[in-house]
């Protein structure tokens, strides 16, 4: 997430494995910038993610939460 | 909010426990046993407040009437003092008039990612009140660009809690999306992070919320009911 309201980092495709590849690296580049991976599956479930998941749909980069 | 996409859904390597919750080691994680404890604390706390001021004024007004004016002030206390706490309550979730304005295309484009995470009827919650409606497990929250209230079960029982995104630039949709995402990932993890402001009946909330607000805490109370 950004100032923007919304940045698309990457896309790919499982069989083109430059996108991959240059998928991969920014993920990996927005993860060292202090963002966490997380997959939505719908209301009340997320799953955080530590490596790009190649077959899933959306990634979503979100900021650290902090008590108020 | 920032995305990598890709064209086929499928399965996923993951890792539920929020990051965010080894910086805050020493709290206990929150779970509902937890919540429960939490719920009676704060309803011995507002006794605690109550009953000697109500005491001190019936007391007061059977042993000399003539101190009417301090039995008054005692039971103004009486009533003051958990209204307060109410209001801090429901302050997590006030709008506010940020000092730092987005651009209205951001904010849009912000508004569109939160969209499409929510159904139809959380969608239109939000666009009428600015908070988001998400069941869990631990009850029905809703999520503001600063704040989170959680019904329990039942709907009797409103907890408050504050928690941010550390980044007043952010668009206030985005800032309701990356609380939203940190929810979904980990439930007790998100209200270990944030900090409790307030826990009492849902009545007391509503009435110190923003009007344009309450009918959120209304849904969310109807919806608690069903759980």
């Amino acid at each position: 997430m950004d100032h923007t309201g919304h940045t698309n980092v990457a896309e790919w495709t499982a069989e083109d494995p430059v996108s991959v590849e240059t998928a991969v690296t920014a993920f990996r580049n927005e993860l060292d910038r202090g963002y966490f991976a997380v997959v939505s599956d719908g209301e009340g479930h997320a799953e955080q993610v530590h490596t790009l998941p190649i077959d899933a749909g959306l990634v979503i980069l979100r900021r650290p939460i902090a008590g108020g | 909010m920032t995305d990598v996409a890709h064209t086929a859904p499928g399965p996923v390597i993951a890792s539920s426990a929020l990051p965010e919750v080894a910086g805050v080691h020493w709290r206990a994680r929150v779970d509902a046993a937890r919540l429960r404890r939490t719920g009676r604390a704060w309803t011995a706390t507002t006794v605690a407040h109550v009953v000697p001021f109500v005491g001190a004024g019936v007391v007061l007004a059977v042993v000399e009437p003539l101190a009417a004016p301090v039995t008054l002030a005692s039971l103004a206390h009486a009533w003051i003092i958990p209204e307060l706490y109410a209001q801090r309550g429901a302050n997590v979730v006030r709008p506010r008039s940020s000092t730092v304005k987005t651009a209205a295309a951001p904010e849009q484009r912000a508004l569109g990612l939160l969209g499409d995470l929510v159904g139809h009827d959380a969608r239109d919650l939000h666009g009428q009140t600015g908070l988001v409606l998400e069941r869990g497990r631990l009850g029905v929250w809703l999520v503001g660009p600063a704040g989170a209230l959680l019904v329990r079960p039942g709907g009797r029982r409103t907890h408050c809690w504050c928690v941010r995104v550390p980044d007043p630039e952010l668009p206030t949709a985005d800032r309701v999306a990356h609380l939203l995402l940190a929810l979904r990932a980990d439930e007790e993890g998100f209200a270990t992070v944030a900090n409790q402001a307030f826990s009492g009946a849902t009545w007391r909330v509503r009435r110190r919320m923003a009007k344009p607000q309450r009918p959120a805490l209304r849904a969310a109370a109807v919806a608690a009911r069903a759980l």
